[in-house]
């Protein structure tokens, strides 16, 4: 896994023209990633909602619309808040550090193929907190021994 | 923060850092070729992302690996992963209706 992007690639069985639309109509987007937006997706502009995925309903939505190509590429950045623990989260991102999602489409024999991407990782610093999650406990992580076996390696 | 371990020098000092103990400047720059201000300089980038912390015992600056910072990145890339996979498992069932 690397550690600045997240990369999925997914096949779907429907013409390009669906996919585009499920991406980038505001209301079917919000349909299947769970978010209420307030208005359409537009070049250059903000996008702001809230979270419908249960649990998260107190999470507010905020993109910025990077890039609109018709049916090859919609892409948005967005805030990752420090918490998304109800006691202690903030719907302040102007500090939070943002990373860029992309959505490419690609027509295939079988319909399109979604690759998306988001990237920017590098910069999160060390204080997300994932309370609500399972968290690797104590010890050597297998990261660290990655260190070390690179550095071993390299030297 | 990974950002911060983009570098050859601070790799390095991880590397040494991680066997656990506290260790001076000096420790640090044995074997070496970097001077001690630079060796201070790099530490102090990896104090400011978390994951080395000091301390003072007398006139000395003592450094401390942390692992929880890397840790907690690792896991919340593999949270926002998890999150994508069930996203786009939405996005399938809507689009192949």
């Amino acid at each position: 896994m690397s550690t600045d992007r997240i990369e999925k690639r997914i096949e779907l069985k429907a013409p390009i023209s669906r996919v585009w639309r499920a991406l980038t109509d505001y209301k079917e987007f919000g349909e299947w990633f769970r978010v209420k937006l307030e208005g359409p997706f537009v070049v250059g502009q903000i996008s702001t909602g809230h979270i419908t995925y249960p649990g998260y309903e107190h999470v507010r939505w905020e993109a910025m619309v990077q890039r609109m190509e018709q049916e090859r590429l919609f892409s948005f950045t967005w805030a990752h808040p420090k918490s998304f623990d109800k006691a202690s989260y903030s719907p302040d991102y102007s500090k939070e550090p943002t990373t860029l999602v992309e959505f490419r489409l690609e027509k295939t024999a079988t319909g399109t193929l979604l690759v998306l991407t988001e990237s920017g990782f590098d910069k999160l610093p060390a204080d997300r907190r994932l309370e609500a999650f399972r968290r690797n406990e104590g010890g050597w992580t297998e990261q660290m021994k990655n260190i070390e076996n690179h550095v071993a390696k390299n030297t | 923060m990974f950002a911060a371990l983009g570098d050859e020098t601070r790799l390095l000092l991880v590397a040494k850092l991680c066997a656990g103990q506290t260790y001076s400047i000096s420790q640090l720059t044995r074997g070496s070729r970097l001077s001690r201000q630079a060796i201070t300089k790099h530490l102090r980038v990896l104090e400011g992302a978390g994951i080395v912390h000091s301390s003072r015992a007398g006139r000395e600056s003592l450094f401390e690996f942390d692992p929880e910072p890397i840790a907690e990145v690792r896991e919340y890339l593999r949270f926002v992963s998890e999150q994508w996979d069930e996203a786009l498992g939405r996005l399938k069932a809507l689009v192949e209706r």
